[in-house]
């Protein structure tokens, strides 16, 4: 068996005959986290404010450690009694709650400094951004070391995620789960309930202001809410990561559509698939990445099959994979479509030069060069298989010949031609030797009606301004 | 357009024919010339003797342990302000060495990020140091599979990283140059994917026999008692490197700040020196990463440079309060983190910078708080004044030619003889009793008015004053209602407004266009009736 073979048997072995109900439940979470973020992003993205969620997603840090120090402190202090024994990192209602009050507070605290500096201090706005998020982020660091002590966070947990382990107990659905669902119908209510508001004010500001919409309190919304959202999916996504949820999959349907509702409906699905994707991905990337090297002194003695890559990581990642899809095969905006566009462009107007070469040919062989006809690039050979498909030329690719129908296009493109040298003559005294360039370009896209209005303007003019005939659109 | 926006000194337009040697002299700032010379006067790897010799020649120099433990380093018996004292003068060799690094980093950082600052470029840095892990992970993975053992060579690292984060500068400018989705989104997605990336290699590392990731941890979080005297070497090499070139190219790259099409149509190559200044950032951003944390260290190129706006308006100065700023919050945060275990490096020198900016943003001499307010607190006692002075003469302009012919002639203006009381100017404007007095209090300790047993009476000065302010005040009235058809009841509000900050070429002017009207008079009566005092 070929090494590649090896090892797509062994990836499906790993997608297939291990996938777990555990793997199940870490798709299902990560993928309602991913798809709650995808909501708020959505408006993010439109509104260029995606640094913003870069920010909030740093900011809600010292918002959940502040939560957790002081429910800490609440339940030693006997305001409450601890639930769920003597853990302390453990969540309940408490904990929960004060997260969310905490990140409520710390999305409209982010909001608030940044635009007081910007205002105050008159700092250009992403470098005020900047400031308070580094800023709020480093408190939020520095608190995790110095209440090490009480407070029991891992910060690798809170900024990277933990998505693998959300159903370590085996029964139930895992909190996270829940968590990330209520912020997805949470998100999902208030769209439908402001679509109209958000619609408006996101695409045009002054329109809502009005129309009587309070586009302050829809911007601070906007943060709570996102701020939110976060804090659902920290646990899951993981702080850092939550960046990327909210921003690269509305990005990608951004590439897609230009509708609205669609574009959210197709962020929440490239949510989706990114989280199911970028859980494959994890249990697979160790294996397309160190199976070449499995020979060196490092892997000699590890499994490398068994080992997997942090899923929220992957998701990241995958979600880059699919934008880079869209950026690339984008049914209107893509890169490729439009390159394509541009080569069939390049060769409708070839094959109609090539149609103008041969009429001219036919009409006065003197004013053609005859390096042009014996042209064998490949845009020329493009150019007369297309023509020849049309049924508009016969015979070999070197000495074209004209069909009737062929002729009846080439007499229209020569006619555009010259009406336009006559009317560029006409009205700008374009020097004679300066209007074939001229004509050249535009009579590609001269249709039969300007053709008609261009005639009319200068009288029906018989010759051009090099004294050639102009012919007409049908043969008397 | 002219070259003076660019605050050049020297000469309209940049020249570098000196050569080298005589731009660095020019433009050098003098840390700059001072590391340079150290650095170029020893043979490189003999740069640790260099910082040691500028110890007292009685202390030993100790042998550097590798990675060298700061909080360690210091014996436990030392009280603590002693303690303190030599973490802050430098005086453990261990100290100093991370000290050193870390305040070239910051130095470095302050000027880069003025740079990115005025381009509105400071986010990218964000980009380039999240972008930087999966290079350093990589290369950790692609080391160790083939040569088992030295993954951890902080160089090849750095190298991974730096092409790394060059590719993340590349992907964003190539997103937002190819695509409809705008700089911002482009600089969130680069970043988070390439941050997701760079966290599942890392997690992959993790479970791998020699993978222990906490050499390589420290680049997220900033680690600066990690460091050993070669990565502070290699520190202080690319800071220098940095600071050298962003010296020898201050003027061209300062051209490029301020106005890029005048730098392009003047030949200057700008796409290049572009790349020049990315480059740069992306160095700093990656020397950054050890000492910092990737996750923080874009506020270094930020939060100094922004610090530093608040005091000056030219870029030069800038420049240098930002390396100061920088250079302060980087000594800061190194020194705290070696005396206190709990305080790492990376958040207090943020967190130092932060305060530096909150000073700044308050006391600075050019756009602070507090400077803004005093001027807006003068500019309101001045217009105080000035509506008291107005309020004073349309009170006493119909008895002035009573006053004038009762005048001894000589004696002085005859607005000077009557005397005030509070009763007569309340209810001509929207004083209350409390803000008149403050206003007659101020308008006395200007020598405007003196005070009376009974009352007020205007100086000399003050009846100058207040035919002055009367007659602009006057003087924009008639103007609007002969060439801007304004209905006389409604000149009086917006003369109000504009009296204040009327120049004397445009009092000139008005004059000129008005006062023809009124041949025989100092200035134009009045066009709508005088409120009457209560």
């Amino acid at each position: 068996m070929t090494p590649q073979l090896d090892m797509l048997t062994t990836i499906k072995t790993i997608l297939l005959d291990e996938w777990f109900l555990l793997d199940t439940w870490i798709v299902v979470t990560a993928a309602l986290a991913a798809m709650g973020c995808a909501i708020p992003g959505t408006f993010l993205v439109l509104r260029r404010q995606s640094m913003m969620g870069d920010a909030l997603t740093h900011t809600v840090l010292p918002g959940i450690v502040g939560a957790f120090i002081i429910s800490h402190a609440m339940k030693t202090s006997g305001w409450f009694a601890a639930t769920g024994g003597e853990q302390p990192y453990a969540f309940d209602a408490i904990t929960y709650t004060m997260m969310f009050v905490g990140a409520v507070a710390i999305g409209a605290l982010t909001a608030v400094l940044s635009e007081w500096v910007q205002r105050q201090g008159r700092v250009e706005s992403s470098a005020a951004l900047g400031i308070v998020y580094t800023s709020l982020f480093a408190v939020g660091l520095l608190m995790i070391r110095l209440f090490a002590d009480s407070v029991h966070i891992d910060p690798d947990c809170v900024l990277y995620g933990s998505v693998e382990t959300v159903w370590v107990t085996g029964d139930g659905v895992p909190r996270a789960a829940l968590a990330s669902g209520g912020a997805l119908v949470l998100n999902t209510l208030l769209v439908v309930a402001f679509f109209k508001e958000l619609r408006v004010s996101t695409f045009d500001p002054d329109l809502a202001i009005s129309l009587g919409i309070n586009s302050t309190a829809i911007h601070y919304g906007l943060m709570a809410i996102t701020a939110v959202t976060a804090v659902a999916a920290f646990e899951s996504v993981g702080n850092i990561l939550v960046i990327a949820m909210l921003i690269v999959p509305p990005a990608t349907a951004h590439l897609l559509t230009d509708r609205l509702w669609l574009l959210i409906v197709l962020s929440v699905t490239v949510a989706a698939a990114s989280a199911w994707l970028g859980h494959a991905f994890a249990l697979i990337l160790p294996t397309l990445l160190l199976t070449p090297f499995a020979d060196a002194p490092l892997l000699r003695s590890v499994n490398i099959t068994s080992l997997d890559a942090s899923t929220a990581g992957m998701m990241a990642t995958t979600s880059g994979l699919l934008f880079l899809l869209a950026l690339l095969l984008g049914p209107r905006h893509g890169l490729v479509i439009r390159r394509l566009h541009r080569g069939f462009l390049a060769i409708r107007i070839a094959a109609e030069d090539l149609l103008g070469v041969i009429y001219r040919n036919q009409e006065d062989p003197e004013t053609v060069n005859p390096a042009i006809l014996t042209d064998r690039s490949l845009t020329r050979r493009l150019a007369v298989w297309w023509l020849r498909r049309r049924g508009l030329v016969t015979g070999s690719s070197t000495s074209p010949v004209l069909t009737s129908s062929g002729h009846a296009s080439a007499r229209q493109l020569v006619r555009a031609h010259r009406l336009w040298e006559s009317y560029m003559a006409h009205h700008f005294n374009v020097p004679a030797d300066h209007l074939h360039e001229m004509a050249h370009r535009v009579e590609h896209f001269l249709d039969p009606e300007l053709r008609d209005q261009i005639a009319e303007e200068l009288d029906g003019p018989q010759r051009d301004p090099h004294g050639r005939e102009i012919p007409l659109d049908e043969p008397d | 357009m002219s070259s003076s926006t660019c605050q050049y000194r020297s000469g309209l337009r940049p020249r570098v024919s000196t050569g080298p040697l005589g731009t660095v002299v020019r433009f050098a700032h003098p840390f700059m010339v001072t590391g340079l010379l150290l650095l170029l006067s020893t043979p490189s790897n003999a740069l640790p003797a260099v910082i040691t010799s500028q110890a007292p020649a009685s202390r030993p120099t100790m042998p550097l342990p590798s990675p060298v433990s700061i909080s360690g380093a210091t014996p436990a018996t030392r009280s603590a302000p002693g303690k303190f004292a030599r973490a802050l003068l430098l005086e453990d060799y261990n100290t100093r060495v991370v000290v050193i690094g870390t305040l070239l980093l910051g130095i470095g950082s302050g000027i880069v990020g003025t740079f990115m600052l005025l381009r509105k470029r400071s986010l990218v840095g964000d980009v380039v140091s999240h972008a930087a892990l999966p290079g350093i992970a990589m290369a950790f993975l692609i080391v160790e599979i083939t040569q088992p053992g030295t993954g951890r060579s902080m160089p090849l690292l750095l190298v991974g990283a730096l092409l790394a984060g060059l590719v993340g500068v590349g992907c964003t400018m190539a997103i937002s140059r190819f695509s409809r989705i705008k700089q911002d989104a482009a600089l969130a997605i680069v970043l988070s994917v390439f941050f997701g990336l760079g966290i599942s290699l890392f997690t992959i590392i993790q479970k791998l026999p020699t993978g222990n990731v906490a050499g390589l941890q420290q680049f997220i979080y900033g680690q600066t008692a990690s460091m050993t005297s070669g990565d502070v070497r290699l520190i202080a090499l690319a800071s220098l490197a940095v600071l050298g070139i962003a010296s020898l190219l201050f003027k061209e790259i300062a051209l490029l700040c301020f106005d890029e099409q005048f730098a392009r149509s003047n030949g200057w190559p700008t796409g290049g020196l572009d790349s020049i200044l990315m480059a740069l950032v992306v160095s700093v951003a990656i020397i950054g990463l050890q000492s910092v944390g990737l996750l923080l260290v874009v506020a270094l190129l930020i939060i100094p440079a922004a610090s530093a706006r608040f005091w000056t308006e030219r870029l030069g100065p800038m420049t240098i309060i930002a390396a100061c700023f920088g250079g302060l919050s980087a000594w800061l945060g190194a020194v705290t983190s070696s005396m206190f275990a709990r305080f790492s490096a990376g958040p207090v020198i943020v967190l130092a910078g932060t305060l530096f900016f909150l000073f700044s943003m308050t006391f600075g001499t050019r756009r602070g708080i507090v400077r803004r307010l005093l001027l807006q607190l003068a500019m309101r006692r001045r217009v105080g004044r000035h509506d008291l002075a107005r309020t004073i003469y349309e009170f006493l302009e119909p008895e002035l030619p009573l006053l004038e012919s009762s005048a001894h002639p000589g004696s002085g203006d005859p607005l000077c003889i009557p005397l005030l009381v509070l009763q007569d100017l309340l209810g001509r404007r929207t004083w209350s009793p409390k803000r008149l007095g403050r206003l007659i209090q101020s308008a006395c300790r200007h020598g405007l008015l003196q005070v009376e047993p009974k009352g007020w009476r205007l100086t000399s000065e003050g009846a100058r004053h207040a035919r002055l302010v009367a007659r602009n005040h006057r003087l924009w009235e008639t103007y609007l209602i002969l060439h801007a058809d304004v209905a006389p009841s409604h000149v009086d509000r917006n003369a109000d407004l504009i009296e204040h900050v009327l120049e004397p070429e445009l009092i000139e002017q008005l004059v000129e266009a008005v006062m023809d009207r009124y041949p025989q008079m100092d200035m134009p009566p009045s066009p709508h009736p005088l409120a009457q005092g209560s």
